[in-house]
């Protein structure tokens, strides 16, 4: 590409890839990790201990977290604001998704940002990320709530998210495949809303 | 007066720059009527619902037999043709509008430029002139012919820019028509030599190809049936490839 072109191709491209890779697939771990609350305190506060004392591990959250997540964040505002939402007119299915894409996109990103302060920047201040510290977030009902909220909206926006990356890139064409891939992306959405929810009710009493 | 009328709401706008108001008109029932003849009647005897003169309401057409596209209008919320739209499928009132998403130019008439701008930009033609007889080109397969002359059928008629919640006033968004004659002139075999140029247009400049948001309301709503997000998709490939050939370097000129 030359310099003199428009990088709107580009940016849309780079979003849509960041969002799955390597986003997504940190949500993957992240949502995984979490799912040792199931097996109880001590297997939880192991499976932290050892994300936390990863190698490299701040090279990793900002090459492979932060910087990839605020890009697509602050993109994906102005892709949801630049949207005239007619599904009152057109209430296909696709429309709807469509929408809830963008819905559940700035939901995340407050959810994230929320999250992120009770969580990674309570630990920069000396916090100790541990079993108790989620058990006190969510000993609050309306916590607990909004965490639940938090979380679906989450693994709906990546897996509606993985379906239109099949379609941006190229890789899905035909309806067929559109339509089996909308299957495909359904039960990734149910699994994943499945391990956070379980997780999160994990911590509670 | 006891006869059937047929009753319409009509949202009407003196010109670009005034406000749309609503105006409403009984009309004589007669068989067979469709949008069109029911906007002649008005034309022929403009008086509306209150039994006051006013002005004929302006709208445009021209073929009458959906293939030219002029006529598009929002008819009972739904972007379609006006010739096509019979009277006795529709709910009354029948609550006409114009595609607000064009700049419309007084009452249901609007401005349908950026469409023929966008196929300008795409160059949506098959180049054969030159400064010497080039002779004639490849044959196109039958099968190939087939395929191609489904998505010949778009009229550039709007109603897919009308239904795309991407194409508007905060976007520049070229729309699903203009991309599906992308995908129908590169597969033509003569076309096709000009292939990465057109892919380029989709790359290059605001409210290219990558605006698509995949609501697929277009295919939805194209009169024509033509397989709009296939193309959309069928682009979004060709693009790809076209954009790695560009970068690293490989045989990217056609």
């Amino acid at each position: 590409m030359s310099v003199k072109q428009n990088r709107e191709f580009f940016y849309r491209r780079l979003h849509s890839l960041l969002g799955v890779i390597p986003v997504g697939a940190f949500l993957i771990v992240h949502l995984s990790v979490n799912y040792f609350a199931v097996r109880g305190p001590e297997a939880y506060n192991q499976a932290t201990h050892f994300m936390e004392n990863l190698p490299f591990r701040y090279f990793m959250e900002i090459t492979l977290i932060f910087l990839p997540l605020i890009f697509h964040a602050v993109y994906g505002l102005y892709i949801a604001f630049e949207a005239r939402h007619n599904t009152s007119t057109y209430s296909y299915f696709r429309n709807w998704m469509f929408r809830f894409q963008r819905v559940t996109g700035v939901i995340v990103l407050i959810f994230v940002t929320w999250h992120v302060w009770e969580t990674r920047v309570a630990a920069a201040l000396g916090t100790e990320v541990n079993f108790n510290m989620m058990a006190e977030i969510v000993e609050n009902p309306l916590a607990l709530i909004l965490y639940i909220i938090g979380i679906t909206a989450t693994t709906f926006h990546f897996a509606n998210g993985l379906w239109s990356f099949a379609v941006t890139w190229g890789i899905t064409i035909t309806p067929r495949s559109q339509r089996i891939s909308t299957f495909v992306t359904a039960a990734v959405f149910v699994a994943l809303t499945f391990v956070g929810i379980r997780s999160i009710l994990a911590f509670v009493g | 007066m006891s006869e059937k009328t047929i009753q319409l709401v009509i949202k009407r706008q003196v010109d670009q720059n005034s406000e749309p108001y609503e105006e409403k008109f009984d009309l004589p029932y007669r068989p067979n009527m469709n949008v069109i003849s029911a906007l002649m009647e008005i034309r022929r005897n403009p008086v509306n619902a209150e039994g006051k003169a006013t002005t004929a309401v302006a709208w445009d057409a021209s073929c009458l037999e959906e293939v030219c596209g002029a006529c598009s209008m929002i008819i009972n919320g739904k972007p379609r043709q006006s010739c096509t739209a019979l009277i006795d499928q529709l709910e009354q009132p029948i609550r006409l509008e114009p595609m607000h998403t064009f700049p419309v130019l007084r009452d249901l008439t609007v401005d349908r430029s950026r469409m023929f701008d966008s196929l300008k930009r795409v160059k949506a033609w098959v180049p054969i002139d030159g400064t010497y007889d080039l002779g004639p080109g490849p044959r196109m397969p039958e099968a190939k012919r087939q395929w191609a002359y489904e998505l010949s059928k778009c009229m550039t008629c709007g109603v897919c820019l009308q239904a795309c919640p991407n194409v508007n006033s905060k976007s520049d968004f070229i729309g699903p028509a203009a991309i599906s004659q992308v995908r129908l002139f590169n597969a033509h075999p003569t076309g096709a030599m000009h292939k990465a140029e057109r892919l380029e247009t989709l790359i290059d400049g605001d409210g290219g190809l990558a605006a698509c948001g995949n609501s697929q309301n277009c295919v939805e709503s194209c009169p024509k049936g033509i397989p709009l997000t296939t193309s959309i998709a069928a682009m979004n490939r060709a693009t790809t490839l076209q954009s790695f050939k560009n970068f690293f370097g490989s045989d990217n000129t056609a």
